[in-house]
């Protein structure tokens, strides 16, 4: 009886000492948030005079300035577009590559992944002239085909890496199950190594969703044309060169903000026991 | 038969090949040819100096190698700060509590903020001077007003405090991908060992250790390369360089490329250097975690 | 199956996104690129004007922020698909570069046509930046080769309520640098901060060095010193690094000053945290936009010595090129001369709270901007000098003062340690 309470009390210390861990961490990262928002609702004058974190006025018009910002729904979109086809780009393709660097034998495979890996750690920050250059060459300069590979290939080093460092982990058996079914080395790997991979293709989704999503500096250099401007680049229009209008900037983030936070929420559930554990333990 | 089998294996890697050969290879070519010239980033015309840019880079910039140090210092609080907390984190939510999926998505929302706004709220919440300085408060508060200090004008506590606002905004990826690894355990594992007398302790040590030592490598190498390459916050938190206590290596190549004399080569060099020193740290890395294999 | 439609629909949007629409136009367009984020409907607004005038189209495009802005020009200046109209944003040697290539036009004959009529429309000092004197150190021949659309000075400012405060005259600012420092003790005493300014930017700190070197050693010395004529060591070079240390010990600067970005400095100022504030004439602008009721005026950094006149920094404050290798250079320049006329500078002006560069359009800018453009008198400005310091000496400079701030360095240290880069630039350059 006594033995039975003791563990209980102490089980119920552990759970409240882990949620006051886990409570105290939440809290540092929801306050940023917050004030984003708190800010957005203010008026440029009170900004920085009034810390409160509840403002005395809700300026909700701020949020209905941003949008009728010129351009500000198009370079919307513009992300939107770019983000999904590279993101989806970059999946199959370094899906397929990263598979073929796990499970499949063919000369020069240790090579090209050390390749791939290399690329990985030697960002080139210089390399956005010689890009500009590229595309020139290639007439792709002001055009979102030009964008969206010069942004699949950034984001194709780490993803390949996370896959295959991934694929490497899946037992085999479950592949030759699908070979002795008679499946190609395709179907094998679309209805085997995929589906398996959802929680790693989670991730490669989010992290490459967020740095496209985020990116405007290769964007701002090579496009001309204001019509295929993506987001952060209009968002840049409030942070003036002389004066930058806070509310409207935090309003335009938040608004930002929301799409990535929805991506994360519909990848986060495929994180979660994306595994049946039956399969892998056998 | 042979042939064919790997030809069908090439096609696998080819687009990834492809794409990668055009856009990155023949950048970091040109990048790479460039550190061996003298160019201002506007004529037409380059100088041929050899070596000389490398040659300078390692004998004599002495900002330069101060700027890897601090990159270096940031990486090491990153790697244990940072990653000791979001494996914690995920290891917590990892159990069946309650919350988990609110506490999942807010762990995020560091990562998902611009830049921009955590450069501002923090030298907000830090700074005395324009802002809050809730932290100073909240010491003065719990009792301890001799701990109060100027975090982010101080040059012997700025670059600690960059290094931790760094970890808050980064300690969700780790955190993302050690659930990852942790949901990959199937909890039958942990039931066995519990009937078998396991406490907690030694589930972890025995059991979620091994398990998620390739996971710990692949969080290890990319903090390590996202912790190298950090400047955008040091922009946002101390507007510079304060005097090389906050010099990383991307803020003196991107200095040596505005310049306005002809210091591009010498920029490209920088760069190729640190990518060189960048790939030998992650191959020992790399190494390292195959040998424990 | 559904893969097949998928990757057909993927082809069929990346042909239609994928080509770029091309309009002919009858009447020419004039592309111009900029980078004034601030401006940007001011000059949508004046290109509407200019095209109900002339059917002329005028096209402003806006890349912010500045920086990406400079390297988007530079890339396409590399791939020599520059607009018709752009700005350089760097130093003198940048423009000197980019007239050497070929991407400049020289915009001497236009401006001295008519009897130098668009010439002198504008003040001297502005103009002077775009300009290349004869035997200029660059290697170009003399001639203009931009065009002002406003000037801009860096001055201090002052708080006026915070000085009476303080028990001093609100409309007598310390002129000396002695009654400066004075008010640093009674600042601190007070509980207040005293100078703020973005000197996380080393260009700040570079600034008002600049100013007091001007006035503690003349114009020439300091010239003879970027030349190499004379060392960094020097003991009047030491006294213009003892000011700061100076500066640090009376108190008179901000807690936190060497890592602010000069929007931090910009509200502390208008939220009456600050008493001085070390900015330049944009500011006008901000604190407007930020707290409409300050009081505050403008006046010069406080003199060091009397031998010499104490200088500022002050001249264009943005400038445009005509792209030498457009098809409709004329009517650039056409273009660029109704810009810069009284009316458009008197409009640009009041839209947007900065100083006009053409000169007939001073009467119609309010007050405290006024105050700014009596600086001008005596402004200077690193690209009128005709050499250029090479930007590692100018680095090392601008640390070495963040450093004696911090109290890390002595100005002894600092001055030997620019001598030493100092040294060895000119022993490249030499080589070269």
């Amino acid at each position: 009886m006594q033995h039975a309470l003791y563990y209980k009390s102490k089980k119920f210390l552990t759970n409240a000492l882990i949620h006051l861990f886990l409570i105290s961490v939440a809290i540092t990262c929801l306050y940023p948030l917050f004030w984003m928002i708190i800010s957005s609702l203010k008026t440029q004058d009170f900004i920085f005079k009034d810390i409160s974190l509840i403002p005395h006025q809700f300026h909700f018009e701020n949020y209905a300035n941003v949008l009728r910002e010129n351009g500000f729904g198009r370079s919307f979109v513009n992300s939107v577009i770019y983000t999904s086809f590279s993101v989806f780009g970059i999946v199959i393709i370094a899906s397929l590559a990263g598979y073929a660097f796990s499970r499949l034998r063919f000369p020069g495979r240790i090579v090209l992944f050390y390749m791939f890996m290399a690329a990985m750690m030697i960002p080139i920050p210089a390399s956005i002239v010689p890009l500009y250059l590229l595309l020139n060459k290639l007439h792709l300069r002001d055009t979102p085909v030009g964008y969206i590979l010069c942004m699949i290939s950034v984001g194709l080093s780490v993803s390949i890496f996370l896959l295959k460092t991934f694929f490497d982990r899946i037992p085999r058996e479950l592949e030759d199950a699908g070979r002795i079914d008679g499946c190609s080395k395709i179907g094998i790997w679309w209805h085997v190594a995929l589906p398996l991979a959802k929680p790693v293709i989670a991730v490669v989704v989010v992290f490459n969703a967020l740095n496209v999503w985020n990116e405007y500096i290769l964007a701002l250099i090579i496009f001309d044309s204001r019509k295929f401007m993506p987001l952060q680049v209009v968002l840049q229009i409030f942070q003036g060169e002389f004066v930058t209008n806070y509310p409207l900037l935090m309003a335009g983030l938040t608004i930002a903000a929301l799409p990535i936070i929805i991506v994360y929420l519909l990848m986060q559930k495929y994180i979660i026991k994306g595994i049946t554990s039956g399969a892998i333990v056998g | 038969m042979k042939i064919r089998d790997t030809l069908e294996n090439y096609v696998f890697v080819l687009p990834a090949v492809v794409i990668f050969s055009i856009f990155y290879i023949i950048p970091f070519i040109w990048v790479f040819q460039l550190g061996l010239f003298e160019w201002d980033g506007i004529s037409f015309t380059k100088v041929f100096v050899g070596l000389a840019n490398y040659k300078e880079i390692f004998f004599l910039d002495h900002s330069w190698w101060q700027s890897i140090w601090n990159a270096g210092y940031i990486t090491l609080i990153a790697l244990t700060f940072q990653n000791i907390l979001a494996f914690m984190l995920a290891w917590a939510c990892d159990r069946e509590i309650r919350l988990k999926n609110f506490y999942r998505v807010i762990f995020f929302i560091p990562p998902v903020l611009s830049e921009v706004v955590v450069g501002m709220v923090w030298r907000f919440i830090i700074n005395d001077v324009e802002g809050a300085n809730m932290i100073n408060r909240m010491l003065a508060g719990a009792g301890f007003p001799n701990l109060m200090h100027h975090w982010l004008s101080d040059p012997k506590t700025v670059l600690t405090t960059v290094a931790i606002v760094h970890c808050w905004k980064g300690f969700g990826w780790g955190f993302l991908i050690f659930l990852a690894g942790l949901q990959t355990i199937p909890h039958q594992i942990y039931e066995s060992a519990r009937v078998d007398g396991a406490n907690a302790w030694q589930s972890l040590k025995k059991i979620t250790f091994p398990l998620m030592i390739p996971v710990m490598v692949l969080v290890g190498i990319l903090t390590v390369l996202g912790s190298m390459q950090a400047f955008a916050l040091i922009l946002g938190l101390v507007g510079g360089e304060f005097a090389g206590h906050t010099s990383v290596p991307v803020l003196r190549i991107l200095a040596a490329m505005r310049s306005s004399s002809p210091r591009f080569g010498y920029a490209c060099a920088q760069g190729i250097s640190f990518g060189m020193i960048l790939v030998v740290i992650s191959f020992i890395q790399y190494r390292f975690s195959r040998k424990g294999q | 199956m559904l893969l097949r439609k998928v990757f057909v629909a993927v082809f069929l949007l990346f042909s239609v996104f994928g080509c770029s629409a091309q309009l002919l136009d009858s009447k020419p367009t004039i592309s111009i690129w900029h980078w004034m984020t601030d401006r940007d409907p001011a000059f949508q607004e004046l290109a509407k004007k200019y095209e109900t005038l002339t059917g002329i189209k005028i096209n402003f495009e806006l890349y912010a922020p500045s920086d990406v802005y400079k390297q988007k020009v530079r890339a396409a200046a590399q791939g020599v698909n520059l607009p018709d109209v752009f700005g350089i944003l760097g130093e003198k040697s940048d423009l000197a570069s980019f007239v050497k290539a070929g991407h400049v036009l020289d915009l001497t004959a236009n401006m001295e046509a008519n009897n130098n009529s668009w010439k002198n429309s504008f003040f001297s000092k502005a103009l002077a930046v775009n300009e290349f004197g004869p035997q200029n150190s660059y290697g170009i021949n003399q001639g203009i080769f931009g065009v002002p659309v406003d000037i801009m000075t860096i001055q201090m400012v002052y708080n006026k309520k915070l000085l009476a405060q303080l028990g001093l005259n609100p409309d007598r600012p310390p002129k000396t640098l002695p009654e400066f420092l004075d008010a640093g003790a009674k600042i601190q005493a007070a509980g207040m901060q005293g100078l703020v300014s973005g000197w996380g930017e080393l260009w700040m700190i570079d600034c008002l060095a600049n100013n007091y070197a001007f006035n503690i050693m003349g114009k020439d010395k300091v010239l003879a010193t970027i030349k190499g004529e004379v060392a960094y060591t020097d003991p009047d070079w030491i006294r213009v690094f003892a000011i700061f240390k100076q500066m640090k010990d009376s108190g008179i600067l901000a807690q936190g000053l060497v890592t602010m970005i000069n929007k931090s400095a910009e509200q502390l100022f208008a939220n009456e945290k600050a008493v001085f504030a070390f900015n330049g004439s944009w500011c006008v602008n901000v604190y407007k936009g930020m707290n409409v009721n300050l009081e505050y005026g403008a006046m010069l950094p406080p003199e060091a010595s009397e031998r010499f006149p104490m200088a500022i920094w002050g001249g264009a404050g943005s400038s445009f090129m005509v792209n030498a290798r457009s098809k409709h250079k004329e009517e650039a320049v056409k273009f660029l001369t109704w810009l810069t006329d009284e009316d458009q500078q008197a409009y640009l002006a009041s839209a947007t709270n900065n100083l006009p560069a053409n000169r007939n359009s001073l009467s119609k800018i309010p007050e405290k901007l006024a105050q700014f453009a009596r600086g001008m008198d005596y402004a200077t400005h690193p690209n009128v000098w005709g050499v250029s310091e090479s930007s590692l000496v100018v680095d090392a400079f601008g640390q070495g003062i963040q450093s004696i701030i911090i109290g890390e360095k002595t100005p002894e240290q600092v001055a030997a340690e620019v001598q030493k880069i100092k040294e060895r630039e000119l022993a490249r350059q030499r080589a070269r």
